[in-house]
């Protein structure tokens, strides 16, 4: 009952829309088109140039030198798939630079979601003091990417830092967390999931597009709260978290100042901070190895791809779009 | 127990006490998420050999010896940094401000051919990882001699770099009436001037929500300018506080903090004022 009232989903989520749908329209006089022609390639001439010289004429020069060996200094010399190869078979930090990210993301993306779905809730319906809340915790957001802030958690998470020291009024004597393998990838962790405020004020504009009258339909065929966020609420919200989980996996398979600062660019203790980019950037621009580093942005790009890909498949099976998508 | 007090209206009751509790948690939970952020303030005004003695946020001793420490630490004093930094994100305000919404007026307003290939690429470029031509367009600043200048951070701005700008004003644009345009036109207005006179003045929650993020970006932005200002003259911000956490190590924590701080009060500034810009933004589009 309550699941047919649903059916008509109203939530739109805020997904990139389809191109323009014109151009096909009636005819109209051929200069006036031919002029408005003009005009529009004259007001796209900055993202052209953008578009050439730094976009697509990049694209194809990383895609060149990736088949290269080049260090900046001597002409790029053409190796075949030998950087993909060695990658794969003789790399293992490559390995540990995969398995940290794949680890990083599978783990904070879920819970920062979580959190901020959890949020959103919470703070939905009409709680007073919404938009303060909602400041609360959407501040660290904006922060949480800064140098400053990974300063700051260095210090929260080294030995003489603020976790330490709360232990301590307990008479518990801990180690830095940031020095030790175990745990480092963990203090990241902590500070990607801190970051749920932005995915959460997605979630309140998605929560408030949920006609009130779906919630008064499930309360008068008898749904409890749990029944209506099990019918209504989670199933009109699917678009939001779908659009929230391809945004997040994208953008945490490539952090990169967190992981620097705290392993002041090394990826240490042990590689066990050492997200992807960092590697790439320590092979690119320390080690000049730039055709490798190439090689490591395409296979980025598969990765980030492939997933994006997944994610729409997998879609298909939890994401809920209404009728008239069917 | 209570029946005779909760019974004359125990459903009002215990709404009651339920808001109270979840009010109670909210705040709670936010104190939580802040609590790193206070301890830094507070940490930055407590005399060294304390911060990590007092756990708590109000510290037992005052003084401001952290702050004109960190501000003179490195090879130019704080200001010069903030300097560099302000410089180069006007810059890039401005030119995501100019590139992005002439851009986004053809895609949102105007037939021409291939519009739909050009649109489609444009939304492509929004999700492409960054690393994937950073290689190359380190190299083309290089010959061109750019590196330790401000031009590979700023010129791509003014070349509409930032895709996800474009779509979020002409997603802006679209929702903006038609009638407009053509009264417009019917008064003999040419594309240039009902872009500059009817459509931009309209779309200015949609430009000040892209200076807003623009700002907050580059302020924030640490491997493009790692990349490209290896010179102490040219650091910014984040280069410098690397930099002094690089040179001090282990310690001088409290004049870290300090500069952190500062590093941390033009963002808390716009966020302050810019708030309805960024909740909005965020909410349509999406964007962070």
């Amino acid at each position: 009952m309550v699941d047919s009232l649903s059916l008509k989903s109203e939530v739109a989520a805020p997904a990139p829309a389809p191109a323009p749908k014109r151009g096909r329209g009636r005819p109209r006089p051929s200069v006036r088109s031919r002029r408005e022609g003009w005009a529009a390639y004259v007001f796209l001439i900055p993202w052209f140039l953008g578009l050439f010289l730094i976009t697509i004429g990049p694209i194809v020069a990383s895609l060149y030198l990736s088949f290269t060996d080049y260090s900046l200094l001597d002409e790029a010399k053409w190796v075949g798939l030998d950087n993909y190869v060695k990658m794969f078979t003789e790399d293992p930090r490559f390995w540990a630079s995969l398995k940290v990210t794949t680890i990083y993301v599978v783990v904070s993306v879920p819970l920062q979601l979580g959190f901020a779905l959890a949020l959103a809730l919470l703070l939905d319906r009409g709680l007073r003091g919404l938009s303060f809340y909602r400041s609360i915790y959407y501040l660290p957001s904006l922060l949480g990417g800064s140098v400053a802030i990974a300063i700051l958690w260095r210090k929260i998470f080294g030995a003489d830092g603020l976790v330490n020291a709360v232990l301590a009024i307990f008479g518990i004597q801990g180690t830095s967390y940031v020095n030790n393998p175990d745990t480092a990838l963990s203090t990241l962790i902590l500070l990607h999931v801190w970051t749920f405020g932005a995915p959460m004020v997605i979630f309140l504009a998605g929560l408030r597009q949920i006609p009130s009258s779906y919630y008064e339909a499930a309360s008068i065929d008898g749904a409890g709260v749990v029944q209506q966020f099990k019918s209504v609420t989670l199933p009109l919200l699917t678009p939001i978290i779908f659009f929230n989980l391809v945004l997040e996996v994208i953008k945490s398979f490539q952090s990169f100042t967190q992981s620097f600062i705290v392993s002041n660019g090394t990826g240490g203790p042990s590689d066990s901070t050492l997200f992807y980019t960092l590697y790439l950037y320590s092979k690119g621009f320390k080690e000049y190895e730039m055709g490798y580093a190439s090689a490591m942005a395409w296979v980025l790009v598969i990765i980030i791809a492939g997933l994006t890909g997944v994610n729409f498949l997998a879609s298909k099976y939890w994401v809920f779009y209404g009728d008239d998508s069917k | 127990m209570a029946t005779t007090v909760s019974s004359r209206n125990p459903v009002l009751y215990r709404r009651r006490v339920s808001r109270g509790a979840k009010h109670l948690m909210l705040i709670g939970f936010g104190l939580v998420m802040l609590y790193p952020l206070l301890w830094m303030i507070s940490s930055s005004l407590k005399p060294e050999e304390l911060i990590f003695r007092e756990p708590g946020l109000i510290p037992s001793e005052f003084t401001f010896k952290n702050y004109t420490e960190g501000w003179t630490a490195l090879a130019h004093p704080f200001g010069y940094y903030l300097w560099n930094s302000a410089v180069i994100t006007a810059l890039s305000v401005v030119g995501n401000l100019v590139a992005c919404s002439l851009a986004a007026y053809s895609f949102a307003r105007l037939n021409f051919p291939l519009k739909k290939l050009w649109f489609a690429l444009m939304l492509g470029t929004i999700m492409l990882p960054f690393h994937v031509v950073i290689v190359p367009q380190y190299i083309v600043f290089s010959q061109l001699d750019m590196i330790n200048t401000i031009w590979p951070l700023i010129l791509p701005k003014f070349l509409a770099h930032d895709s996800f700008f474009i779509f979020l004003m002409v997603q802006f644009i679209r929702t903006l009436p038609r009638e407009l345009d053509e009264a417009a036109s019917i008064d003999g207005a040419g594309y240039w001037r009902t872009f500059f006179r009817v459509i931009l003045p309209l779309c200015t929650p949609a430009l000040a929500t892209t200076a807003i993020f623009t700002f907050i970006w580059t302020w924030n932005d640490f491997f493009s300018q790692l990349l490209y200002l290896n010179n102490p003259d040219n650091f910014t911000v984040p280069v410098a506080l690397r930099t002094f956490l690089d040179s001090s190590g282990e310690s001088s924590w409290g004049p870290m903090f300090a500069m952190s701080i500062i590093a941390l009060g033009p963002i808390f500034g716009f966020f302050l004022a810019g708030q309805k810009y960024l909740i909005r933004g965020m909410a349509t589009t999406g964007l962070k």
